[in-house]
């Protein structure tokens, strides 16, 4: 095709050539129902050997018993030290012999699963790994062994900024909620977990009710069904996860300056936010691409990064919970301008919450946000990561199809709306983190300013 | 743990990407319909057929990177990198981005010892466009003082939140610089400070002049493509460019003979948990003769490759010394690889014991060679995460960029499995024994200032530590 170069007018030849964007034609997803009752999402593929299965059970770290915290990371870190009757040893030198793996993680309210194996080795991967999720054994050995490296990565954590800011950061949003803290606990809890935790935690857990799975890759249907009723089929049907009430945000602004003489500061800001089941969420996603989320672009990488150089990376990002959602902005920044990009991000959040955007920033982030949607879906592996990803938004198998359309659908009107219901600047709650220079505090804010909280 | 020396424009995506890679790397070959053309100006244009998905990803790579920076310039390949996105005569600041994005693209680019390379993610439909944007950006670059001043600070901060923010990083920046006593392969790809804050406008249009020309550039195009018509599009938007300059064989001052062991003892206020490292200098994949960067890779993962490996069972499992333990080699770059073991002391465990530890295991090792069914076991794994590379269009396009970058050759990644498959236990031992020589390696410790280290060691119980 040709382009035709010519200063200025470059976007204008662009914007008339335009073509209609991609449909994932090549992606088919099913809804299959196994023979033991579990929905799957199968996108089948044959063109690289492997097949590649996600999974969720609902649950996480949020519900780590007080004293306990850290429980659900410690689990899935246990899952591939010993099932059934083989030993840790026994167990990991059969993996590797098969050349799969597992990867289990907790979140905040998921426990989630990767699975991926060379189509030539599935059956016998597929029997370790249903081994693991049905008969794990916590042996002492292992589990002392396992404990040493959490508590040893939890120290390491403690060294780095970027963590600790957001401890600080996550404290100040969340308060005394288990949102606040670390999914991977802390020293105390790590401490005091015994295998009896672990067992009565995989048995609350690990049931059918409300398990997600999806699979892609190198095999067919029953050959798939047969595969997800050997893994998941025996589970008990009732979890005994609890309900997680959601948090309650706080109603004023704050600012806070965590002091540590480090070379950069780290900026977080953040507030309550619009939820995923919100009619205006897909608005939403949009504004926030355009304000913080898209990269070079954005309103906040371009004020702070391009124009005036105060940050290699800066960003926001709307983070979704199943009962609350949660806006936040980022930026690494040199110590002496640290408050001068803070403020400047404020000052874009606001405007953005007023004002709204433009019709030019609208249309182009609807064409990049369509016309990329494919290049999420072009691997096995990347195909079973996103459809979980859409499953755990709870969302309906014909998203796939109907997605770029809700995307195209946003009217200036729509983003208007959506940011003003998104973005709370009068209750943000900010920290820097590192050594900024002393505000001017007890200097009278301007109205409206939030004060300085220390 | 591999160290993958690259910098990226932006963080985050090729974060992600490393992470991924790490776990499949290195990893290839099998039957990639692999399509290699040279064009009349030298240009070296590399197609890989995926049609999977009705999109593309689109490279240039030039031979140039840290390595070959004039002396008390480091930092100005990355820099010139980011630079690259500031427009051209026909392109303004900040354009190329836009562009790419509204048709659907992501783009971004990165940085290593070796090269400098770019690419762009987008419908298969596109190719000529970016191409015709990558070829205007590689001859008529154009800079405004304005810009190359401000993407400066932004170049410093990048430094500070990788590197100064993080002890770990400048425990592996000083490592470096250690290893390597002569070659540059000491230096930071992201440049010394005290360098960084000089560079000048001046200095990277010579630069830029001087090595991004076409005879010093590799296109690699992978994707929903018919090799043909790549050539085509090539030979349209890159084949008419003129070499600016004359690409000569890079010189870069070899490691002189070792002669010393060394050691680094680094403490740092921010660090609550001793580390261990000692690297060796070793052959490269290109450098290496008669298969021995095959034999140390696989000598590695079976000395220290995961949970089921010699360093891990002995060490962690069994002595309970450590929390951590492995091995690693890393053979990609130009020049020299490294081999590498690292540790991380159990709860209340000194660090000289564990040192004293890991030294006897390797003694030992070396002197008896490693089980042969651990070593089948490394080996099909190895092969195995071949087949697992298949699976991401982006990592097959970097790794025969990285091997055409590097000199090292499309035929080294196609063979690459097969030749793995044939190492022996005695071609392993016989790699490691010329590689894991004392004069040949350093040995380091990232450690808390001395009180913290005395008052962590009392309290060995860890519960009673606080991790605030």
């Amino acid at each position: 095709m040709m382009v035709a170069f010519g200063m200025r007018r470059f976007l204008l030849a662009i914007l008339l050539l335009l073509a209609p964007p991609l449909a994932a034609s090549a992606l088919e997803v099913r809804e299959v129902k196994t023979p033991k009752g579990i929905t799957v999402w199968f996108a089948e593929d044959h063109t690289v050997p492997i097949v590649a299965m996600n999974y969720a059970f609902a649950g996480g770290a949020a519900a780590d018993p007080a004293g306990k915290e850290g429980l659900a990371n410690f689990l899935s870190a246990m899952l591939d030290e010993g099932a059934g009757d083989m030993t840790s040893e026994q167990f990991q030198e059969r993996m590797e012999e098969l050349a799969f793996s597992m990867d289990h993680s907790a979140g905040r309210e998921w426990f989630s699963g990767s699975f991926r194996s060379l189509s030539r080795n599935l059956d016998e991967s597929v029997k370790l790994l249903a081994l693991a999720v049905n008969r794990p054994r916590f042996d002492a050995q292992p589990l002392e062994r396992i404990r040493r490296q959490l508590l040893v990565s939890l120290r390491k954590k403690a060294e780095d900024p970027e963590e600790r800011a957001w401890d600080a950061f996550r404290r100040m949003l969340y308060g005394k909620h288990p949102f606040a803290r670390a999914v991977d606990g802390d020293l105390r809890g790590i401490g005091a977990i015994t295998a009896d935790d672990l067992h009565a935690l995989h048995k609350r857990l690990f049931a059918r009710e409300k398990l997600l799975v999806v699979v892609a890759g190198d095999i067919d249907e029953k050959h798939m069904a047969q595969m997800v009723d050997t893994v998941f089929g025996d589970l008990p049907a009732k979890s005994g996860m609890p309900d997680i009430a959601p948090p309650v945000f706080p109603k004023q602004a704050r600012m806070k300056i965590v002091r540590r003489v480090i070379p950069q500061s780290i900026v977080l800001m953040g507030a309550d936010s619009i939820r995923r089941d919100d009619a205006d969420f897909i608005p939403a996603y949009v504004v926030n691409h355009i304000l913080g989320g898209g990269g070079f672009g954005s309103r906040l990488m371009e004020e702070v990064r391009e124009k005036r150089g105060l940050a290699y990376s800066v960003y926001s990002a709307l983070i979704t919970h199943e009962k609350d959602g949660v806006f936040f902005a980022y930026a690494g920044t040199r110590n002496d301008k640290a408050l001068l990009a803070r403020d400047i991000m404020l000052e874009n959040i606001r405007r953005v919450a007023k004002e709204g955007v433009t019709a030019r920033e609208l249309e182009e982030a609807k064409d990049h946000l369509i016309g990329s949607w494919p290049l999420r879906f072009d691997s096995t592996t990347k195909i079973a990561g996103m459809l979980l990803g859409l499953r755990l938004q709870h969302l309906g198998i014909d998203y796939l199809k109907k997605r770029n359309d809700l995307m195209r659908a946003v009217s200036l009107q729509d983003a208007k709306r959506a940011a003003r219901r998104m973005l709370h600047p009068e209750r943000m709650q900010v920290v820097v983190y590192g050594n900024p220079p002393q505000p001017a505090a007890a200097k009278a804010a301007p109205a409206g300013e939030p004060a300085v909280a220390r | 743990m591999r160290w993958r020396n690259t910098h990226a424009r932006l963080p985050g995506l090729l974060l992600a990407l490393l992470g991924w890679l790490a776990l499949a790397w290195p990893a290839w070959a099998l039957n990639v319909p692999v399509k290699t053309w040279t064009l009349n100006n030298g240009l070296t244009l590399v197609v890989i057929p995926d049609h999977r998905a009705p999109v593309v990803t689109h490279m240039v790579w030039y031979r140039v990177g840290a390595a070959d920076e004039p002396a008390g310039k480091t930092g100005l390949a990355h820099y010139l990198e980011h630079l690259m996105f500031k427009g051209t005569k026909r392109i303004a600041p900040g354009e190329f981005s836009r562009i790419i994005k509204r048709y659907g693209g992501n783009e971004n680019a990165f940085t290593s010892r070796d090269y400098t390379a770019y690419f762009q993610r987008i419908a298969s439909d596109k190719l000529g466009m970016v191409m015709e944007m990558e070829a205007d950006r590689m001859q008529n670059l154009q800079l405004s003082e304005k810009d190359v001043k401000t993407e400066l600070e932004v170049i410093k901060e990048e430094r500070r939140m990788r590197t100064e923010n993080d002890p770990r990083t400048l425990f592996a920046e000083r490592m470096q610089a250690m290893l390597f006593t002569a070659h540059p392969y000491r230096r930071p790809v992201v440049g010394w400070m005290a360098d960084v804050k000089h560079l000048t406008l001046a200095d990277v249009m010579a630069f830029y002049r001087r090595f991004y020309t076409p005879a010093n550039a590799v296109v690699v195009v992978a994707g929903d493509v018919e090799p043909e018509k790549v050539r085509a599009l090539a030979l349209k938007h890159y084949g008419a460019l003129k070499n600016t300059a004359a690409v000569r064989p890079r010189w870069r001052t070899p490691e002189p003979p070792p002669l010393a062991a060394r050691r680094l003892m680094m403490r740092d206020a921010r660090v609550r948990q001793p580390t261990f490292q000692r690297l060796w200098v070793a052959p490269s994949y290109r450098t290496a003769k008669g298969g021995m960067a095959h034999a140390l890779d696989v000598f590695a993962d079976a000395l220290g490759g995961g949970t089921t490996s010699v360093l891990y069972r002995r060490l962690v499992v069994k002595e309970k010394v450590a929390a951590w333990a492995g091995a690693f080699y890393s053979g990609d770059d130009r020049d020299y690889g490294t081999f590498g073991v690292y540790a991380t002391p159990a709860p209340g465990v000194t660090p000289e014991r564990l040192e004293a530890r890991i030294d006897a295991v390797l003694k030992e090792v070396l002197e008896r060679g490693v089980d042969e069914k651990r070593l089948e076991r490394s080996k099909g794994s190895m092969v195995a995460s071949a087949i697992y590379a298949l699976d991401s269009q982006f990592a097959l396009a970097r790794i025969f960029g990285e091997a055409m970058a590097t000199e090292t050759g499309v035929q080294s990644v196609l063979t690459w499995d097969e030749r793995i498959a044939k190492v022996s236990g005695e071609e392993a031992l016989k790699a490691a024994r010329a590689v894991l020589r004392p004069a040949n390696a350093v040995t380091g410790w990232l450690l808390p200032p001395e009180k913290k280290a005395k008052a962590a060691m009392r309290s060995s119980s860890a519960e009673k530590e606080s991790a605030r």
